[in-house]
């Protein structure tokens, strides 16, 4: 984001505060794709992300004048959505069973798919329905700290202090997770991405 | 400086992102230059990288954006109206 386009931002925010409410539906038409993947990163279905979604942006409008003007508006944003989400997860499983004993980002190293060649897949290939299931898939089955780090700074584009400030986590943590993230992506992807894009003989069934 | 496999491969994330001190970048684009393993390694993650962060992976559900914005139309109102 450039610095005209955050004071455009301030300025909307201003002008909200000040009784024109309608601009808010500007305010935040960028960021209903990010709110949206996250919440689906957590919720894992639509209905209950778009539910979260909906809350959260609900929510940042009735706290709009707790924003500090000092803070990015799609971090705090993107923190509202986040304790939206998890709030919401609590309440549907009350007993949650992730590890709490270690700290993950100490665990090991990750090591990646071994591969002697890699030929090129490009974009055209997302066209396809089954690669973007796999895609999608693989990004849902990383564990839930990764998942969010890599959808906040990969899929999302915001860079490593907004990924680290939206998730009140260190900028050594979103880079330790982004690492583990991208390399187990490699290694559950790679070996799945080269069979389905091999060049298939095709067979008829005659009998 | 020469550095194995399974030391270039802690390296990638910070490859990719171009945040490796210049000493080390050296050292990791030199084994890659030789190590048929490491270079599809990073190629094949530079590639799932751009793959899943095609708009076409995650789509937003049809009529998300429509729903969205008559509920904050109502909430809206509602404030206008308090």
């Amino acid at each position: 984001m450039t610095l005209q386009e955050q004071q455009g931002e301030a300025e909307l925010i201003a002008a909200i505060l000040a009784g024109e409410t309608q601009l808010y539906h500007d305010l935040i038409r960028p960021y209903e794709r990010p709110v949206y993947l996250l919440a689906l990163s957590y919720m894992k279905n639509e209905t209950d992300a778009e539910d979260v979604t909906q809350e959260a942006f609900l929510k940042a409008f009735r706290h709009l004048s707790s924003f500090r003007a000092d803070a990015k508006f799609s971090t705090w944003l993107i923190s509202i959505a986040l304790n939206e989400a998890r709030g919401r997860l609590r309440r549907q499983t009350a007993a949650r069973t992730e590890s709490l004993d270690k700290d993950p980002d100490e665990e090991g190293a990750v090591s990646p798919a071994l591969l002697r060649d890699w030929r090129e897949i490009p974009s055209e290939a997302v066209e396809r329905g089954e690669i973007r299931d796999l895609l999608r898939k693989a990004v849902e089955t990383l564990p839930e700290i990764y998942r969010e780090v890599f959808l906040l700074r990969d899929v999302e584009e915001l860079n490593i202090n907004e990924t680290a400030e939206a998730l009140n986590i260190s900028v050594s943590a979103v880079k330790v997770r982004l690492h583990r993230a991208r390399l187990m992506l490699q290694k559950y992807l790679a070996p799945q991405l080269k069979s389905v894009t091999k060049p298939k003989r095709r067979w008829f069934a005659w009998s | 400086m020469v550095i194995e496999c399974k030391h270039v491969w802690t390296y990638i994330s910070d490859y990719l992102d171009g945040t490796l001190s210049e000493e080390i970048r050296v050292t990791v684009q030199k084994h890659l230059e030789h190590c048929e393993l490491c270079s599809a390694i990073l190629d094949s993650t530079r590639n799932i990288l751009v793959l899943t962060a095609d708009d076409r992976v995650f789509e937003l559900p049809v009529g998300f954006s429509e729903r969205l914005h008559q509920r904050l139309e109502e909430e809206l109102k509602q404030k206008k109206g308090s």
